[in-house]
């Protein structure tokens, strides 16, 4: 933990290494310090949603700010950062505020999960396990897993405060007793560390259970909706069931076709309009490392050259 | 064979590219200067200038030229640029009372002291094209642009507001907190329940299209529970003062143009108050007529609570119009949907086909059973 906190006093220093008239990582001091005050309560309360004065960013609200924000106020000239969006780097978006990073702070980017000090997510958590000394920052659009339950705010958070939580265990228990099973495959709620009731971020539910005792800091950040949240490294993150009806992540009967990998979570790729179509890894670092390895799926031909060395940018302050 | 995509930077570099030639359209007709946005689009800037909540015409003017006409864009530019600027402090609060006054209407009174100034208005004209204004006036010199009008009519007509409250008709509501501290969204989370500096600064930066929304299913019986009346809009530049640290005294620091609404909503009293007539605030900067007094109108009905009135209806619903009126948040939140979203996109596929393999098999268990909802 210390370790992680202790990188920001570097961004003092960091002044003249970003843009041309911005300072280091866009946001001012001022605004970063107000960020990392709302990260500390957020880390002391896991899964309480605390408040923040949510600044505009340049990227419009629901793209990610929140989590931008987050990783503005902790990013140091060290660094070395990785953007990913539904497990790709190379999706727009991720590519987008990759580069707002490299060229606002000047800090080295890697699509290689294992060398990211912070690693900012959409939709998805990495399949290889991440260590204590990383964050991970993931963007998120409804904070309140409460929301669509009861839209009004004051509501729900007297139901948090109060731990109320049945109205929610009632929603899963109507699910089965509908359709049999319950109907949430992404953003599906968990409780945190006993107490608070989290949204996970859409991510697929195949996801959640990478976040129970994770080593690395979990940083949630909602830019519109101006929450930041926060899982510490090694806590309690149980993901809501009942003993009849235990939490299950999706499987797949095929395999990536890439990289072969079977435990994965995978995208389905639609080939043509006869209804073909192929599955690959959701996580492209990961299949990449695989196919580096040797492993094969199912596809003949040889993948794309497959690239060792993932970093790029230069460091602009040493 | 499938490769995977890749090349999104290029991609985004390459729309960049297409995107700046489209806003430059054709290279044969002559580019957009600022200086003519500023003066013959000022509609336009005043509106980007109030919702972007930032009093400068140049950059409003930029931001129109760089998003191509689109005023919500505009805004959100003219946003993202202004949160990065440093704060010196508060302004003091204005006096509209003493406003250069361009244009001051009231429809409460047939006269006021200070009288009744039409002022550069679109109210009266006929909407009909003027087709002259399609030839530049260079070429067509024999139309009538307009003669030049003395700028400001007068100083110092007293607000119709002030003069009813003089006679206890009407709250008053100004003058007791004026050395309370001012809340600030722009740098506080929202939240619940809002003081009305809160709800005034909300409805300021809101979207025009959803305030007049509001304010017209208020008219329309959503909420209202009478006729509300114009009390006064007057348009026209007041002195901005502030306070610098070590003078401790104000300076005027410039002049804005503003456009400021006053509606007055009877209410029959309750228990505390007696019955008179409660204002409605609208204020915007610039020539805003239309978000002004739809500011108001919704200023008002979010006082419904505090009154004791009856409140059902959205207008008057706090929680609903304070987090939905922003269109940089809700412009964001909804395009957002263009984002990649194949990941949970395949969750939902996975669940709704195992549910529909499983409806399948539980219709052909039922088959004969005439309406029997499987259990």
């Amino acid at each position: 933990m210390e370790k992680q906190f202790n990188r920001q006093s570097q961004t003092k220093s960091g002044r003249s290494c970003g843009m041309e008239g911005y300072n280091f990582a866009y946001l001012d001091e001022q605004t970063k310090r107000m960020i990392r005050r709302t990260i500390l309560k957020a880390v002391a309360i896991p899964g309480h949603q605390v408040p923040f004065g949510s600044r505009e960013m340049p990227l419009p609200y629901g793209w990610g700010t929140g989590g931008m924000q987050i990783t503005a106020s902790l990013i140091g000239s060290e660094d070395i950062l990785k953007v990913i969006d539904q497990g790709a780097d190379d999706t727009t978006n991720a590519v987008s505020i990759r580069r707002f990073f490299s060229r606002t702070a000047g800090v080295l980017t890697t699509t290689k999960t294992i060398e990211a000090t912070i690693i900012q997510t959409r939709h998805r958590i990495p399949e290889t396990h991440l260590t204590n000394d990383q964050i991970i920052v993931y963007q998120v659009p409804i904070p309140e897993p409460l929301r669509f339950i009861e839209p009004r705010a004051k509501e729900v958070s007297r139901m948090h405060a109060l731990r109320e939580y049945g109205i929610m265990f009632v929603k899963l228990y109507e699910d089965i007793s509908r359709h049999g099973r319950i109907a949430k495959a992404f953003d599906y709620p968990v409780l945190v560390n006993d107490r608070y009731v989290m949204s996970p971020s859409p991510i697929p539910k195949f996801d959640n259970p990478k976040m129970d005792r994770m080593p690395a800091l979990q940083l949630f950040g909602a830019g519109r909706e101006k929450r930041i949240y926060a899982v510490p490294p090694y806590t309690k993150v149980k993901s809501l069931d009942f003993d009849d009806y235990p939490f299950e992540v999706e499987r797949w009967p095929q395999c990536c076709a890439l990289c072969g990998s079977n435990n994965s979570y995978l995208d389905e790729i639609i080939l043509d309009d006869k209804g073909s179509k192929m599955f690959v890894c959701s996580d492209t670092n990961h299949c990449n490392e695989r196919v580096i390895k040797g492993h094969k799926g199912n596809q003949k031909e040889p993948v794309e050259e497959a690239q060792n060395s993932t970093m790029t940018g230069a460091r602009k302050c040493a | 064979m499938y490769v995977a995509v890749k090349g999104g930077e290029e991609a985004i570099a390459n729309a960049h590219k297409l995107l700046a030639e489209k806003r430059r359209g054709d290279r044969s007709v002559p580019e957009l200067e600022i200086s003519q946005i500023k003066e013959q689009l000022g509609l336009s800037v005043d509106r980007v200038m109030t919702e972007g909540s930032l009093y400068d015409s140049e950059l409003a003017a930029i931001a129109i030229k760089q998003a191509q006409g689109d005023l919500v864009e505009a805004i959100f530019l003219l946003r993202a640029y202004r949160t990065t600027l440093p704060r010196f402090g508060f302004s003091e609060p204005i006096e509209t009372a003493t406003m250069e006054i361009q244009r001051r209407i009231s429809s409460s009174f047939k006269d006021i002291p200070g009288g009744q100034v039409l002022g550069p208005t679109y109210d009266y004209t006929h909407r009909l094209i003027d087709f002259a204004l399609g030839i530049p006036e260079n070429k067509n010199p024999g139309t009538c642009r307009g003669e030049s009008a003395a700028e400001a009519i007068q100083n110092d007509m007293p607000r119709v507001a002030d003069l009813l409250a003089a006679e206890g008709l009407l709250d008053n509501e100004a003058a007791d907190d004026k050395n309370r501290s001012v809340a600030d969204l722009t740098r506080d989370p929202l939240e619940l329940p809002a003081g009305r500096d809160v709800r005034l600064q909300n409805l300021a930066r809101g979207d025009e299209g959803f305030m007049l929304s509001l304010a017209y299913s208020l008219l329309r019986g959503f909420g209202s529970s009478g006729h509300p009346f114009l009390g006064e809009i007057r348009f026209g530049e007041v002195a901005v003062e502030f306070v610098p640290e070590e003078l401790r005294f104000p300076i005027e620091i410039g002049e804005i143009p503003v456009t400021e609404c006053i509606m007055f909503n009877r209410f029959m009293g309750s228990a505390d108050i007696p019955p008179r007539f409660i204002k409605g605030y609208g204020l915007t900067f610039g020539h805003c007529e239309r978000k002004a007094m739809a500011m108001a109108l919704v200023d008002y009905a979010l006082r419904s609570r505090e009154l004791g009135e009856k409140f059902e209806y959205p207008a008057q619903d706090e929680e609903f119009v304070l987090f939905h009126s922003d269109n940089v948040q809700a412009s964001g939140f909804v395009e957002h949907l263009k984002l990649p979203h194949y990941v949970d996109f395949q969750a939902d596929l996975v669940l709704m086909r195992s549910r529909q393999a499983e409806f399948k098999n539980d219709s052909r268990d039922n088959k004969g059973i005439e309406d029997g909802e499987a259990i």
